[in-house]
């Protein structure tokens, strides 16, 4: 099968909408152009930490570049009362659940381990180990049931859940054992794997024989692929897959079709692995582009508002350059914080020794 | 009082602590109906519903997993794990997850998860239900790890893990869930012994025998028979092992000068080990001999038509002791 069968589609390549009998989008065109500022933005955020780690200012990125269509789309379909449990790269997600880019810095930068508190973004914070928190948005999905909040019919009160990750998550036990207790359960949880073509330096081809979304079907739930450069889409079915979750019909896994224009991280060197001329196919599908050539020929975007949110780009740059560089390092004694509710006599003990060291560097 | 039995004890600590806190959930394999495998939630799930007692797919991972997605959601799960050796494939979930959250989040999230298993050898069973896997969590920075020896134990450490904010490893000597004892189960949770002291079961002022879970029935019987022979032990049932209640150790063998460690854990690595450094350290000047273990072997468990070998024994606990007396 091609990489490109089965996709749903309603903003093709070239900017032009495409009708389909399942899915239309009742989508306004100020919410598109919303969303259209939403990817630029979220594109300059990425291309500026990945300069700010080329400068020594953070330890690591994951460049989200070229995933903005499958983030935005999917982010701006949660509602306030969902949560979301989302990886290292989903830094578009962050944006929709309300971080400020330059508070998403701190983590990479290595002050913290969390970046935003988790609660008041109803986001979980970026997680490292592969699949694992599958299982987390799962468990927190049949909070959610047992809460009774859900199928209800109270749009503002039921609660849906999701889960991101990639295709390279698709092999770990974690995410096929949140499938199982998804499903299990009817919990309402939806998983969004952006399919971005790489998991390091392996394709997808090593990690599934079938597209992904087929895996679905085994497990006893709808698997959907969408095209993920095509943001209309990917709000369109992760906003059914979320209104079914929250009425109580269970979990979906989304696979949206996309490509990891950039590095796996800042430490990545993709030209060891990869085909230039794979490169120029994405380009060509740039989800940010086409919805510029529609909205420009629907005459929702002109020079002006253009000109406008490239200045608002600029500036959220020229934010993060301060705001990142003005992290204070983390005082050595709150490495001991936070281990246990109470305190602890070992880490107490272990506090006052690195308190006594510093009481003698100051001394010096 | 009541006169209950290990396992009866946990099965009524479950109750109250399901009683008193209706955020508080079972999950795992078997636990609804059939009420686990050792009947530790018998008649629960008829009682609470299937939404407090979940029978979960079988799948260890997911079960400790979507735990952690039911604390995040304000619940307070309680997990049973089958068995001691089918702890692993949700190692990563309890080491890196577990263990880490409220030190991540610098205190924003916490995981008020208890993760009950049966542990330990002397059953005669097959490979893997035998193990003694404490030491991987009492090594793991952010984990309380703790263990009962008797039905009062049981009954109050069960509660008091479940009351704790900080997640809690709770270990079950599966081979003693039959032995009897009196609790009084009126009593109030706030007037238990804290589940991370350490208690001294018998006053001795010869030598310290420190022990905890399957081991504290054998360690008892061999203070007894060196009574007989006019050698006074102290045996100190730990309770926790992370953290160790070192004041209590610590005291005891100033007074003694002598420590044996008894554990069906191998040697290496193992709670021996950290509770002899422990003392070597805060004890240097106090001590007549070396302290020593009495521990299983440095081997896989073994078959267990050899496990009563491997196992310590009243009679090695006693060789250790001669060792120590005439060092």
């Amino acid at each position: 099968m091609d990489q490109f069968d089965e996709l749903i589609q309603l903003l093709d390549c070239e900017g032009t909408r495409v009708e389909n009998s399942q899915y239309t989008s009742t989508l306004d065109e100020a919410t598109l152009l919303g969303f259209y500022r939403d990817m630029v933005l979220v594109r300059q955020l990425d291309m500026q930490a990945t300069a700010l780690q080329r400068q020594g200012e953070l330890s690591l990125w994951a460049p989200s570049l070229g995933q903005e269509a499958a983030q935005i789309g999917s982010g701006r379909a949660l509602k306030a009362q969902d949560y979301a449990f989302a990886t290292y790269r989903e830094h578009g997600i962050a944006w929709c659940r309300g971080v400020d880019p330059v508070q998403m810095l701190r983590f990479w930068r290595g002050t913290v381990h969390q970046s935003w508190d988790a609660n008041q973004h109803r986001l979980y914070g970026y997680q490292i180990i592969i699949g694992a928190h599958a299982l987390h948005a799962t468990g927190y999905a049949m909070g959610a049931q047992y809460a009774g909040r859900v199928g209800t019919g109270n749009a503002d009160q039921d609660q849906a859940v999701v889960a991101y990750f990639g295709d390279g998550a698709m092999s770990e036990g974690d995410i096929n054992e949140a499938f199982i207790f998804a499903t299990a359960y009817q919990a309402p949880v939806v998983f969004f794997c952006q399919n971005n073509q790489w998991a390091i330096s392996e394709p997808t081809k090593r990690q599934s024989r079938v597209p992904l979304a087929h895996r679905a079907d085994g497990f006893g739930m709808p698997g959907i692929r969408v095209d993920g450069n095509d943001v209309i889409a990917c709000h369109e079915v992760t906003m059914r897959a979320l209104d079914r979750a929250r009425s109580g019909q269970g979990p979906t896994l989304i696979e949206a079709v996309t490509y990891r224009m950039g590095a796996h991280t800042t430490s990545d060197d993709p030209t060891k692995y990869r085909d230039n001329a794979d490169d120029e196919l994405w380009r060509a599908r740039d989800p940010i582009e086409r919805l510029r050539i529609y909205l420009t020929k629907k005459n929702v975007l002109n020079e002006e508002i253009a000109s406008d949110i490239a200045r608002e780009a600029v500036s959220l740059a020229e934010r993060m350059r301060e705001g990142c560089r003005q992290f204070p390092d983390p005082n050595p004694l709150s490495m001991f914080d936070h281990v246990y509710a109470g305190s602890d006599a070992r880490i107490e003990a272990q506090r006052a020794e690195v308190q006594a060291i510093l009481a003698e560097e100051g001394a010096n | 009082m009541e006169e209950l039995t290990i396992i009866g004890a946990i099965n009524k600590g479950l109750r109250r602590a399901m009683d008193s806190d209706p955020k508080v959930l079972l999950m795992g394999e078997d636990i609804g109906k059939l009420g686990g495998v050792f009947r530790a939630t018998e008649g629960l799930q008829k009682d609470f519903g299937e939404n407090r007692v979940i029978d979960t797919p079988l799948a260890e991972s997911g079960i400790v997993g979507t735990a952690i997605g039911l604390a995040l959601y304000g619940y307070r799960p309680v997990v049973e794990i089958q068995f001691d050796g089918f702890v692993y494939p949700a190692f990563d979930q309890i080491v890196v997850q577990v263990a880490r959250m409220r030190y991540r989040t610098a205190g924003r999230l916490h995981l008020p998860i208890t993760i009950r298993m049966p542990y330990g050898g002397g059953i005669g069973s097959v490979e893997h239900h035998g193990e003694s896997p404490e030491a991987y969590f009492a090594s793991t920075p952010g984990l309380r790890v703790v263990t009962c020896a008797d039905p009062s134990d049981a009954y109050w450490m069960i509660q008091q893990a479940v009351a704790s904010d900080d997640p809690v490893i709770f270990l079950e000597p599966k081979r003693r869930y039959w032995q009897k004892g009196q609790v009084d189960t009126t009593a109030d949770l706030s007037s238990a012994v804290p589940m991370n002291g350490a208690k001294i079961l018998v006053e001795g002022s010869d030598c310290t025998l420190i022990c905890y879970g399957p081991t504290v029935a054998t360690a008892l019987e061999a203070a007894s028979v060196a009574a007989k022979d006019g050698v006074h032990l102290e045996v100190i049932n730990l309770r926790s092992l992370s953290p160790l209640d070192l004041i209590t150790l610590n005291n005891s063998v100033k007074k003694t000068g002598r420590a044996i460690v008894v554990h069906e854990a191998s040697s290496s690595g193992g709670i021996g080990g950290e509770v002899g450094q422990c003392l070597m350290q805060s004890c240097f000047y106090h001590l007549k001999a070396p302290v020593l273990r009495v521990t299983g072997y440095d081997t896989p468990y073994p078959p267990s038509r050899n496990e009563n070998r491997y196992l310590p024994d009243a009679d090695r606990i006693l060789d250790a002791v001669e060792k120590s007396m005439s060092y």
